[in-house]
């Protein structure tokens, strides 16, 4: 018997001071949760009698609706606030917002904002288990997760792999979750995308850089496409939307030459011709869809193990024992 | 009967007149009225024993904000007196950024009127550059400097238009006035909450490179050679700063600048874990950066410590990181930073760090004190060189509590501060 997988701790913030242990269990610990999203009857009660609060400070749709399925398929009962229509739009502090959900005796929140740390802040100052669902530029780190599982799926592994992420890295939370989870579990990992839109000092984040996307495909064995806000250009960042998908745009031109096991993944939501044209995000080598079938999955597992469950008693817990 | 007061058997460090000896002080009414070894008292003086203790000049800090008017649920200029007094500093330079902005006579009187009703520190208001602080047109420079005003800036923001700042150095000239900079370049900077680089990287927050200010020094430093103008440089906080800077000197341009203590000791790695205590503009940056401020205090290009003491509700510090508001607390912990950081590890000596809080403040600015010779204002700071403490900012006179320094054990205390030859603080 090998030594227990260790412990998250009672939050997930972020990626870059996790083990690569811990990422993995992780990663296992959604393997058996991905089956419940096939049954017909999709719900376990592994979070039976657990109160959750989805607090959402920024629009979301792809991760609220995915944290929710998440929830509500371990039977726990959740809550939805976003920043519309709630206290926090009638002016009310984050430490205020957090101190009435402590008063409410709530089990866990899961926070999206739009300040880098706030998942942070929260986590510093209740004692329920705080996710992030994407703080700012910082870190968004279950989907840093989704991508990590859907490459091990498809290619086995990540130590040794080269993956490139292609975009606005700058204000990328996602970017940042990939680097530090890729690099604990042992990938190569490249940016590439415009300067305007890369951060200072990538070689201290341990990153190779690419100023243009061909050479970044020509390297990678993993190609992950962000999204590029229409807001930097108007920023002045790029000039045009035009312009960039003609120098950064990933096509199938560009994809020609590629391996067949090339993957290529998207966070989305995508802007088709900007960024990825049509026919990568539906060809062959796109991953995408499965990155949100294993966003479920991600969830499940992320809340299941801050719970306070085990990685080896989640096949057993999925069947209705106590976790 | 005349006000005496004699400050016995100290160790008196008084860089103006080359002094550093154990020696009695005597303050006739208000003033010096002698330095020297055994003083015989006359018997209506008050006789303060200052064995063991350092006797200085009063301590300057030309960098305060006191927020009133405007938001005195930060500070008001009578806390923020208190806060200088038992920080050990007998006058402070108020700087204009409040609601509404110290841009005319009036507004300079009132902080005049408040700062002598207090009746601590003495309290000198620094004028605005441009009305409102909006960058476009001379305030009414003249008169503010007739009803107190003892220089003028902009401070909080920097002034965007380089021609706006040539005429305020060159009118300026008629006054016989600094023309006070924080030198900050918007357009690099605008979006930026600490410095950029690997931190800033890593957090996800957006950084104010070093270019944003250093471009700003270099056009501050040009223009006052062009126009010969006394620019003084706040807070220079980077490595190519303090080299222009000194390079500017060697040249000849009238260029005074300050360093403040937490550039003198901390980096951009205090900000970790998204501490919005070490939140401040210009931000912490490189230890190769805090390098370079501690030998341009050393070699006297950065020729003034002066705190940026820049007081917030903690409640506005209680916030994500980017809505946090910029700067910390600094009267209160000065000293004791100075003496056990930049003392303490043998980057200047006492009689420099007394000269650079002290005298220099009192010349860049043109204020009374910053020595003892005879017939100086009696402004005094007495301190122990030896008292070690823990920075509890609960404790504060200040109405703030903003400061990455609490917990620090610090080695080096005030004791008694004078002010007029009267004793308004003491431990």
């Amino acid at each position: 018997m090998t030594d227990p997988a260790p412990s998250l701790g009672k939050d997930l913030v972020g990626l870059e001071n996790l083990t690569a242990g811990q990422i993995l269990a992780i990663l296992d610990t959604a393997e058996p949760f991905k089956e419940i999203s096939e049954r017909r009857i999709k719900k376990v009660p592994v979070l039976r009698g657990k109160t959750i609060v989805n607090l959402f400070f920024e629009a979301s749709t792809r991760t609220r609706i995915s944290f929710e399925f998440a929830e509500k398929r371990l039977s726990a009962d959740t809550v939805n606030i976003s920043s519309t229509g709630s206290s926090v739009a009638k002016g009310e502090t984050l430490v205020d917002t957090a101190r009435n959900l402590e008063a409410m005796r709530i089990d866990m929140v899961v926070i999206r904002h739009g300040a880098s740390g706030a998942a942070h802040f929260l986590a510093d100052r209740i004692p329920s288990n705080v996710v992030n669902a994407g703080d700012g530029w910082h870190e968004h780190p279950t989907q840093g997760l989704l991508d990590l599982l859907t490459i091990r799926d498809h290619r086995g592994g990540i130590d040794g792999l080269k993956v490139c992420i292609v975009g606005d890295i700058l204000h990328s939370r996602v970017a940042r979750s990939n680097i530090y989870g890729l690099r604990a579990l042992g990938a190569e990992v490249a940016i590439c995308g415009p300067k305007t839109l890369l951060p200072p000092a990538p070689e201290e984040l341990g990153c190779i850089v690419f100023p243009r996307v061909e050479e970044a495909i020509e390297w990678a064995d993993v190609v992950n496409v962000l999204r590029l806000q229409l807001e930097r250009m108007e920023a002045g960042y790029v000039p045009s939307l035009r312009e960039y998908n003609r120098i950064w745009g990933v096509s199938k031109r560009r994809l020609q030459a590629a391996p067949k096991d090339l993957l290529i993944l998207h966070p989305g939501p995508m802007n088709r011709g900007v960024e990825i044209d049509s026919d990568v995000a539906d060809g062959e080598h796109s991953v995408i869809l499965n990155q949100v079938t294993n966003g479920v999955a991600v969830r499940m597992a992320v809340l299941y193990l801050l719970a306070g469950g085990q990685p080896e008693k989640a096949e057993a817990a999925k069947q209705g024992a106590e976790a | 009967m005349s006000r005496k007061m004699l400050l016995s058997g100290g160790r008196v460090v008084d860089p103006s007149q080359s002094l550093d000896a154990e020696l009695d002080v005597l303050l006739v009414e208000g003033a010096v009225a002698s330095v020297g070894a055994s003083l015989t008292s006359a018997e209506d003086a008050e006789v303060v024993d200052c064995s063991g203790l350092v006797v200085t000049p009063g301590l300057i800090d030309v960098h305060v904000h006191f927020r009133e008017p405007g938001e005195e649920h930060k500070e008001t200029i009578a806390t923020g007196a208190a806060s200088a007094v038992a920080g050990g500093f007998t006058a402070v330079c108020t700087m204009p950024n409040t609601d509404p902005p110290i841009d005319d006579p009036a507004a300079v009187g009132f902080i005049v009127a408040a700062g002598r009703a207090a009746g601590l520190s003495r309290v000198y208001p620094v004028g605005c550059i441009s009305v409102g602080r909006g960058g476009e047109r001379l305030a009414l420079v003249g008169e503010m400097v007739e009803a107190g005003a003892v220089a003028i800036t902009d401070d909080g923001s920097p002034v965007m238009n380089s021609g706006l700042m040539r005429l305020a150095l060159e009118y300026a000239q008629a006054f016989d006035i600094p023309v006070a900079d924080h030198p900050e370049d918007l357009g690099v900077s605008a979006t930026g909450h600490m410095n950029e680089g690997i931190i800033s990287a890593r957090l996800g927050i957006a950084g104010k490179p070093n270019a944003s200010e250093d471009i700003h020094i270099v056009r501050d430093l040009l223009l006052a050679e062009l126009t010969g103008g006394h620019i003084h440089l706040q807070h220079v906080s980077t490595r190519f700063g303090v080299e222009a800077i000194r390079q500017a000197k060697a040249r000849g341009v009238r260029v005074t600048a300050e360093a403040s203590p937490h550039h003198l000791i901390l980096t951009h790695q205090a900000v970790e874990g998204f501490r919005t205590e070490a939140k401040m503009n210009p931000p912490l940056r490189t230890q190769e950066d805090v390098d370079a401020v501690r030998a341009g205090v050393a070699d006297g290009t950065l020729d003034t410590i002066a705190t940026d003491h820049a007081p917030h509700h903690y409640d506005e510090k209680e916030a994500a990181f980017a809505d946090a508001p910029n700067g910390i607390v600094g009267l209160e912990t000065s000293l004791g930073l100075v003496l056990t950081h930049v003392v303490g590890e043998g980057v200047i000596d006492l009689s420099t760090m007394v000269e650079r809080m002290s005298c220099q403040p009192a010349r860049a600015f043109r204020l009374p004190g910053g020595t003892l010779v005879e017939g100086a204002v009696g402004d005094v700071t007495i301190f122990d060189p030896n008292e070690t403490w823990t920075v509890e900012a609960a404790r504060f006179a200040s109405k703030s509590r903003n400061t990455p320094f609490e917990g620090w054990e610090l080695t080096g205390r005030p004791r008694r501060t004078i002010v007029d030859g009267r004793t308004v603080w003491s431990a």
